[in-house]
């Protein structure tokens, strides 16, 4: 079974509406408090660099079972500049936008997977996962 | 959207029950400033029972509201912190460190106390 939804972000109010689709769908899953509040953290961060960097994207929700557990995998794809130095992004407090640079190597702790596909002018896609406990 | 800011005595009290967005967190340290420059307060508590997630953004505009606050003298003390919200936030590698901090309202009010020896 694989349940999918997104939210397009295009303004700074769609970052409110992925996190609570989000947080809406870990609770549906049996995510406990503390999981729900990191995947919604999680989201934020990243609705927040496509709306920061490129403008425009997507944050999908999939629902995923892997054996005997279920997760909730959340991609965040945008079409913008694209990432120069992937390395760079992931070290802790690097920021171009004057922010606190937890965003990145933030949202990779707080989830169970992150991967981070990017070039320069070809957009970003990062793919997490949680797994409910 | 604007985050209401009570006057008691000499304080301020905030109780963020809204999901903060971007827009409404600038708006509410401007306010917030501003209020206490009209008002003279000395001290702030901002209670965050209510709110369920704190991200970079919003941790560094409430860090930075504490500093502002502090430059005009007024000290401000964070209330509230859910647990699962104290988790994330150590988890994004955010301390907060020099904010003071406060289980609820009351201890919020007991330690503005301490701190402005009234």
């Amino acid at each position: 079974m694989i349940t999918k939804s997104s939210v397009h972000i295009k303004k700074e109010w769609d970052i409110v509406g992925a996190r609570q689709m989000g947080r809406e769908l870990a609770k549906d899953l049996g995510f406990g408090t503390v999981d729900q509040a990191r995947i919604t953290t999680a989201i934020s961060e990243l609705a927040r660099n496509i709306y920061l960097y490129a403008g425009s994207g997507q944050i999908m929700f999939e629902i995923v079972e892997d054996l005997n557990k279920k997760g909730l995998k959340i991609i965040a794809v945008d079409k913008g500049p694209g990432i120069q130095d992937v390395s760079k992004v992931m070290e802790d407090g690097f920021s171009t936008s004057g922010g606190l640079g937890a965003g990145l190597p933030g949202v990779k702790r707080l989830m169970d997977y992150f991967d981070i596909d990017s070039a320069p002018d070809k957009g970003t896609v990062i793919t997490t996962i949680k797994w409910v406990r | 959207m604007r985050i209401p800011i009570l006057k008691l005595h000499h304080y301020l009290l905030v109780s963020i029950q809204i999901e903060l967005d971007d827009q409404t967190a600038i708006n509410f340290q401007e306010d917030l400033l501003d209020k206490i420059h009209k008002s003279g307060a000395t001290g702030v508590v901002i209670d965050l029972t209510s709110v369920d997630m704190i991200d970079s953004f919003i941790a560094k505009v409430l860090g930075d509201v504490v500093s502002m606050s502090d430059l005009m003298g007024a000290k401000v003390v964070l209330t509230g912190i859910q647990p699962a919200v104290a988790v994330t936030l150590i988890d994004l590698g955010i301390h907060l460190q020099n904010v003071p901090t406060a289980l609820d309202l009351e201890q919020g009010l007991i330690k503005l106390r301490q701190e402005l020896e009234e």
